[in-house]
């Protein structure tokens, strides 16, 4: 068994991105040490990469370390879907779907979620980013969107 | 005389109406998001970056270094009323500064937080126009060589300063490197792993890059232990120090001065180091050594100097030879690219308005944290109160609409819910993701580099160390790598960040 969770992981991490970066830039032309193609340094790169993730594999298993910190499941997944949530809508539905919809998703991560401040928050920042970024910075972003005839 | 017919070009420049304007925007947007819990400097500078594209190249650079000293401040001023620090370089001012509060004193830390920064602030911008154009007009003489060597050393001293596992922070660095190739390769035209999106044919962003990992990662971190975020707040009495706290904080704040200024041009982090060493010496020198940690202004002053000198001198890598040198530099050469501008010892020459402008406007910038400070205390101490939980999806919101303003993207939000998850996970297993940001934006002008380089060589990779500029700059990486590997130096590096 692993003594090191966070080098084992790391590790396998980083052999996967390294190897990934020379096995995708084999259909790349090489070139010379004199012409560089564009898969030169990748590859370089790439080997570089997993040559350090094998070290930090093998280390694992011979040196001890800390073991890693309880993972914020709740957090990680509400905050990435909220925001995921918000680029699928915003364009359809519209900010005043979007937004809220963000506000909402990413504050139900804290333990002191508060159904009526959250609605206030959605409410209060929806006035502002229409005001500000669409009415006054002029970014493309519909406020009712098409989906709902706006 | 030439550097007071630049000065006065500078003034020239950051004097227009405009450029006091957005200086002060950027000043009080930067303390205003500084002292909010849970918002470092890179994160804030993230955010509001895609506001400053707007503008013309010099007001936004401008507008930039100003959100800088002001997250900066902002940090100093959590660190001190609410034992908070906002990012690592204030951790030290928190030992005394908030001791200093708790005694009611927090007016007199603030002071001396404001006033040693002010006048390393002064010291440094003379340093930089000092300094700058010698050092620009050597960076002149370098070749592809060079220039690949230099780039070697800064994300050798990113790594070597970063926190947790060497080997970690290594393989980081070269991941980042990896993600700043991805897009249309200049020579050839060729897609790198572009995965097929047409939407990575230009690259990915780095304000994707730097709002996914220090903004979402940041936030997702943060929500795994909201609990112990209770803030107790000591009222602030005697906004002005005694005449016996001038007397003591003068000496520090010199010393301060110096250390932060010299540390501060090293790659990486500097200004933490400076703030750290500052703290240190203060501590083993002092006459009232007995205080530091109590409350000692000593203990203020000094590290507070040095931070903000510090903050100011990593400009010296950036505006002579492009290279930058910790996160907040990366996001401002990626700013300068943008605005069209190739951050390198020719901008001195090409566009001394702009430099000097922004040397100059470093100094008005100060001068705003000071006089900012005073009267606007009270709202900040009522913003550092918001909770984190009614903060951070208002966060959210800022950055996905800013990363779609971008490029008018969706690809963006979800490129950066991507590194969010990356920042997040890294960030867990040990390997700070600070580096990769670094090398991220110097990936592609490395392999550029190393291409010339080649090829002026004929193919030749002894090139790096026949020339001498380039053999010193690879020795002293090599060398600043070894020391890390000594067990002595090691034990240092972990208890310096220990805290």
């Amino acid at each position: 068994m692993t003594r090191n969770p966070k080098d084992f992981w790391t590790g396998l991490l980083y052999i996967f991105f390294g190897a990934s970066a020379i096995i995708i830039a084999r259909d790349y032309n090489m070139g010379t040490a004199l012409r560089m193609g564009p898969a030169f340094f990748p590859t370089i790169l790439g080997a570089v990469l997993a040559v350090i993730g094998a070290i930090a594999v093998i280390r694992s298993f011979i040196a001890a370390g800390a073991p890693i910190g309880g993972f914020s499941f709740k957090g990680l997944v509400l905050v990435t879907l909220s925001v995921v949530i918000f680029g699928v809508l915003v364009r359809g539905a519209g900010l005043v779907v979007a937004l809220p919809l963000l506000v909402i998703i990413s504050a139900y991560a804290s333990t002191r979620f508060r159904w009526r401040t959250t609605l206030i928050m959605a409410a209060g920042l929806m006035t502002f980013c229409a005001l500000v970024f669409v009415k006054g910075l002029g970014i493309p972003l519909p406020i009712i969107g098409a989906w709902l005839g706006g | 005389m030439e550097l007071l017919d630049n000065l006065l070009l500078g003034f020239q420049t950051a004097l227009t109406l405009s450029n006091l304007f957005y200086c002060f925007l950027g000043v009080f947007l930067g303390t205003a998001i500084g002292v909010l819990p849970g918002l470092g400097p890179t994160a804030t500078i993230a955010m509001l970056l895609p506001i400053t594209f707007v503008l013309p190249p010099v007001t936004a650079l401008i507008m930039l270094a100003g959100i800088y000293y002001g997250s900066q401040y902002g940090g100093s001023t959590t660190s001190i009323l609410v034992n908070l620090p906002g990012e690592a370089a204030s951790v030290v001012t928190t030992l005394d500064g908030y001791q200093m509060a708790k005694q009611g004193r927090a007016g007199a830390a603030l002071a001396a937080s404001a006033i040693g920064s002010f006048f390393a602030g002064t010291v440094a911008t003379l340093l930089i126009a000092a300094f700058g154009p010698p050092l620009a007009a050597v960076a002149l003489q370098f070749g592809p060589a060079e220039f690949f060597s230099l780039m070697v050393l800064g994300l050798v001293a990113s790594v070597v300063l970063a926190q947790g596992s060497l080997l970690h922070a290594i393989g980081i660095v070269v991941l980042g490197l990896l993600l700043g190739l991805i897009g249309t390769d200049v020579n050839s035209g060729t897609q790198r792993f572009t995965f097929g999106f047409f939407e990575l044919a230009d690259g990915i962003g780095f304000v994707t890059v730097a709002m996914g990992m220090f903004g979402l990662g940041e936030i997702i971190r943060n929500l795994e232990n909201e609990a112990d975020r209770s803030v107790m707040l000591t009222k602030i009495t005697g906004l002005w120090p005694t005449r016996d706290d001038f007397k003591r904080m003068v000496a520090p704040i010199l010393r301060g001065t110096v250390i932060g200024s010299a540390l501060g041009i090293l790659p990486g982090s500097g200004s933490i180091l400076g703030s750290f060493a500052a703290y240190s010496i203060e501590k083993k020198i002092s006459k009232h050594r007995a205080e530091f940690g109590k409350g000692a202004i000593e203990g203020v002053a000094a590290p507070e100097a040095a931070n903000n000198a510090g903050a100011q001198t990593s400009f010296i890598p950036l505006l002579t030879l492009g290279i930058p040198s910790n996160p907040v530099s990366a996001l401002m050469v990626g700013a300068m690219i943008v605005h069209g501008i190739q951050p390198g010892p020719s901008v001195i020459n090409e566009q001394p308005a702009l430099f000097w402008g922004m040397i100059v406007s470093m100094w008005i910038g100060n001068l705003f944290l000071v006089v900012l400070n005073y009267p606007l205390i009270g709202m900040w101490v009522r913003m550092i109160m918001i909770p984190y939980h009614l903060l951070y999806p208002g966060i959210l919101v800022f950055c996905a609409i800013g990363v779609f303003s971008l490029k008018n993207a969706t690809f963006d939000i979800y490129l950066m819910a991507v590194f969010g998850i990356v920042g997040y996970v890294f960030a867990k297993l040990g390997a700070e993701p600070a580096p990769m940001l670094l090398a991220f934006i110097l990936g592609p002008l490395m392999e550029e580099y190393l291409r010339r380089a080649m090829l002026l060589s004929r193919g030749d990779p002894m090139v790096f160390l026949h020339r001498p500029i380039s053999a010193t700059l690879l020795v002293l990486a090599a060398l600043a790598m070894l020391a890390v590997l000594l067990p002595s130096f090691s034990k240092t590096r972990e208890e310096a960040f220990k805290e």
